[in-house]
């Protein structure tokens, strides 16, 4: 089944609803429908074999994304945040594409690739002007609908391909048609390249809840946007509550009292902060969200009780669970393995499996499933006795050393326990002696004196076992993430080597 | 029948997307459906309960899944076996 039909059936039942509010301009479902059968006439006399989206999020996006469905060409929203040489290498592999957005960059970087362009409004406009022809068949919906290129920090991006009956499981199975009330709105601030930011497009309209974009993320137009959108809903990335609450704090003023439900993801929250969130926000409903490009978003969830309960436990195992990203939907089927492949029991670390129909593990050179449809995700984690999921890094950030496999993640939760560190990551650092070894990379709090390297040392070695004792110890002003928050480990080792 | 195949109601104004499917006969309002039917008969009176707009439905044995794109007056089955509503596991909004 094709994907534009989720688009087709909001519009069908409530033409005249508001779907989509951007720069102060309101479409309606019907006006969006419309646009996307106007835009999948472009994009078929264009003869594009892809649709890219080089652009911050607008209403082209969700046309683009429906029109290219409905023509059966993929969708290919692009990182325009890339440097000139990836992002060239990225338009180089999709040519002939139809390029809607920034058409003067692409042009620059792509000449002679029989590219289409169209900047926004232009797009936009052709879109609504072209002839509307009823009794051309739209694609069935056997295809590719979207393609992600991955951010590749270890080798070149993988192109990451969703199937429509990828995306269709996870909206159907996730989400009630129409089920949305009047009054119901969701914030989205995630870019359109990410899977989050697809997702709460395709999950919003299928439900019929009023999508507000914040085309650019500033914590001010947050604020302001919920105020005057009313917004019920919103999912940010962790380093963006973070930044909200920060502007919270040095007093930036909004009426957020509409704000019922915040879904947050993509990214590690630490603790303090989701506690400082459940404090701030008493009403609202907090839901952790897990899930990758290749499995269509969402695999698993800890939802608001939880959230509440574990905030307001004095049971250490019950108050953990803060930091577990929850249990998985009904639909997917979960394992944790082993580097042989034997599945482990609760308690122990090893590599995420992934099986359901929403997930496709598949790239446009390789699928990565293995024969009974299981996808290797390369996230490590472990289970709890009562089936919580608690991330432990990507399986390639575990740290050898003399054999023994050290995750990230437990030196680093321990330390963020200490008051004077802000900030840590522990890293891989080559060692004579044990081939790998661990090192880390600490900000200090503001306020606080230098903590002693011995002095970390020593709690490590209390708490946790002599293996993971770091072998060098950085600090360091800030660490590096990218624009979503991920932590960039590859730069954190090389710090080390310097 | 292959999944993402739309079929209509002789019967009524349903429209289905045929989301799994198997062998049989799938029919709304007691008649088959068809990609070309036309809608402008009516249900027979045992297949009259109607069909909401989103929902899923599905057969005992969840061979058959089918999409209400269309509502109408008809209900639907499967070789003269009523379908049934596939229940929905409502998730708090996570995206």
């Amino acid at each position: 089944m094709n994907i534009a039909l989720l688009l087709e059936m909001a519009a069908q039942a409530d033409p005249d609803r508001v779907a989509l509010v951007c720069d102060g301009k309101r479409w309606s479902y019907g006006e969006l429908d419309h646009a996307a059968r106007g835009a999948c006439e472009l994009i078929r006399s264009s003869g594009a074999q892809h649709v890219a989206l080089l652009d911050e999020s607008s209403e082209a996006a969700v046309i683009a994304l429906f029109g290219a469905a409905r023509a059966g060409v993929p969708y290919c929203p692009l990182n325009y945040r890339l440097a000139d040489a990836d992002l060239a290498g990225l338009l180089a592999r999709i040519a002939p594409a139809m390029i809607i957005g920034d058409v003067e960059r692409a042009g620059r970087l792509c000449a002679d690739a029989g590219d289409t362009f169209y900047p926004r409004s232009q797009f936009t406009l052709a879109a609504l002007e072209a002839k509307m022809r009823d009794d051309v068949e739209y694609d069935a919906g056997e295809g590719v609908a979207i393609q992600l290129f991955t951010s590749g920090t270890t080798a070149a991006p993988k192109a990451a391909i969703l199937r429509h009956s990828n995306l269709i499981s996870y909206i159907l199975g996730t989400v009630e048609f129409a089920s949305a009330a009047q009054a119901d709105a969701a914030l989205v601030s995630v870019p359109p390249y990410h899977i989050a930011g697809i997702a709460a497009l395709a999950s919003s309209i299928y439900a019929q809840r009023r999508i507000v974009l914040l085309p650019s993320f500033a914590p001010e137009d947050w604020l302001k946007l919920v105020e005057a959108e009313k917004v019920t809903n919103s999912f940010v990335v962790p380093t963006m509550l973070g930044r909200i609450i920060h502007a919270m704090d040095k007093g930036v003023k909004a009426d957020i009292s509409s704000l019922r439900a915040i879904a947050y993801g993509g990214g590690k929250m630490p603790l303090e902060l989701i506690h400082r969130a459940l404090d701030l926000f008493p009403e609202a409903d907090f839901t952790n969200a897990y899930g990758l490009t290749e499995t269509s978003s969402t695999v698993a969830l800890l939802g608001p009780e939880e959230h509440r309960r574990a905030h307001a436990s004095d049971d250490p195992v019950e108050r953990a669970r803060l930091a577990s990203v929850g249990k998985p939907l009904p639909t997917i089927e979960l394992e944790i393995r082993d580097e042989d492949g034997n599945v482990l029991p609760p308690g122990e670390a090893g590599e995420i499996y992934l099986r359901g129909d929403q997930v496709s593990g598949e790239y446009r050179e390789k699928s990565a499933l293995d024969a009974d449809g299981w996808f290797p995700t390369r996230d490590a984690g472990y289970l709890d006795e009562q089936g919580y999921l608690f991330l432990a890094g990507r399986a390639d950030d575990v740290i050898v050393r003399g054999g023994e496999n050290i995750s990230p993640g437990e030196i680093e939760d321990l330390l963020l326990t200490h008051p004077a560190i802000a900030d840590v990551a522990a890293v891989a650092v080559p060692s004579v002696e044990w081939g790998e070894a661990v090192g880390i990379a600490v900000v200090v709090r503001g306020g606080f004196d230098r903590p002693e390297p011995d002095e970390l040392k020593a709690m490590i070695r209390q708490r946790l076992r002599s293996s993971r004792v770091p072998e060098c110890v950085h600090f360091a002003a800030t660490l590096p993430y990218n624009e979503m928050g991920k932590l960039l480990r590859r730069e954190v080792k090389a710090m080390f080597l310097k | 029948m292959k999944p993402g195949t739309r079929l209509k109601s002789a019967a009524c104004s349903t429209e289905v997307v045929v989301i799994k499917a198997a062998g049989g006969v799938i029919e709304c309002g007691g008649v088959p459906m068809a990609e070309d039917a036309s809608g402008d008969g009516s249900p027979d009176a045992a297949f009259a309960g109607g069909s909401v707009m989103g929902k899923r439905y599905v057969d005992a044995d969840a061979t058959v899944e089918l999409l209400c794109v269309k509502p109408g007056a008809g209900s639907l089955s499967l070789d003269g076996v009523a379908l049934v509503l596939k229940e929905a596991k409502p998730l708090p909004a996570s995206d």
